[in-house]
């Protein structure tokens, strides 16, 4: 590709992409957007996954079905 | 975009590093419209430079006990952006995105030229929207947008050289690609 087709073809691009105005600016204020995603981000990280949970549950149903094996279990721990 | 060194005194980076909420609110103040243009350059999507400058700023915040305040605010802030940028363009499947804003949505399309048919545009930049997101990016920012070449490569994390690379390899294939629909350049 010569120097002449490379300026062809960045002109078309530029035709076709006008360059966007140096002042654009969102329409709305975005800041409460970026505290809502924080707060999210900070209730998804102190949340318990659901796994922990699952595997409590399955603790207690065998400590309810087994109650005999309590005393071992807090032997071992 | 401002760098931040500037305006910004050291002390209220110091203070975004180590967490402090109002510090990162008045540096999101300062930098929300730069960082917000750069995006739209990138994926020239008003409703999606918004929501990524969204992203952005969360995660700036994410990242805001690896922010060194010795550097400026501004060239970091536009790294983060244009990998969210990046990340977005990845997403999104070609030949989707460009259309609507050759339609007219974008403020600055009807600046060009009516000398160009309406449909070797479209061609355009329908060839453009299938070029791997990193050529697009380089190119539409070094050539469409002629930020400084240095400029480009500290937001895309590579060198001068890199971005010279990427931006003749997608003129190359925007030739080709032009060529199977029958423009010749």
């Amino acid at each position: 590709m010569n120097a002449q087709d490379e300026n062809r073809i960045k002109q078309l691009l530029k035709q076709a992409l006008p360059p966007i105005e140096s002042n654009a600016e969102p329409e709305r204020d975005l800041w409460p957007a970026v505290l809502r995603k924080l707060d999210a981000d900070a209730a998804q990280r102190h949340a318990v996954p659901w796994f922990d949970w699952a595997l409590l549950g399955g603790l207690v149903a065998f400590a309810v079905s087994f109650p005999a094996t309590i005393p071992v279990f807090l032997y071992y721990l | 975009m401002a760098d931040g060194s500037s305006t910004v005194p050291g002390t209220l980076l110091q203070r975004f590093r180590d967490g402090d909420l109002d510090a990162f609110e008045a540096l999101f103040r300062e930098h929300q419209r730069p960082v917000y243009g750069w995006i739209l350059r990138i994926v020239r999507n008003a409703a999606a430079a918004e929501d990524l400058t969204v992203e952005t700023f969360w995660r700036i915040h994410r990242a805001h006990d690896r922010f060194q305040p010795e550097f400026p605010f501004g060239p970091w802030a536009r790294r983060i952006a244009t990998r969210a940028a990046l990340d977005w363009l990845r997403a999104q499947r070609p030949e989707v995105e460009l259309t609507a804003e050759m339609a007219g949505a974008l403020p600055s399309a009807s600046k060009g030229d009516p000398g160009i048919a309406a449909e070797i545009r479209l061609k355009t930049a329908l060839a453009f929207s299938r070029l791997p997101p990193s050529l697009r990016a380089a190119t539409v920012l070094a050539v469409v947008e002629e930020q400084p070449h240095k400029e480009v490569a500290t937001a895309l994390g590579i060198t001068v050289g890199a971005v010279k690379l990427r931006v003749f390899r997608a003129l190359r294939l925007l030739r080709k690609d032009l060529e199977k629909q029958g423009i010749t350049p």
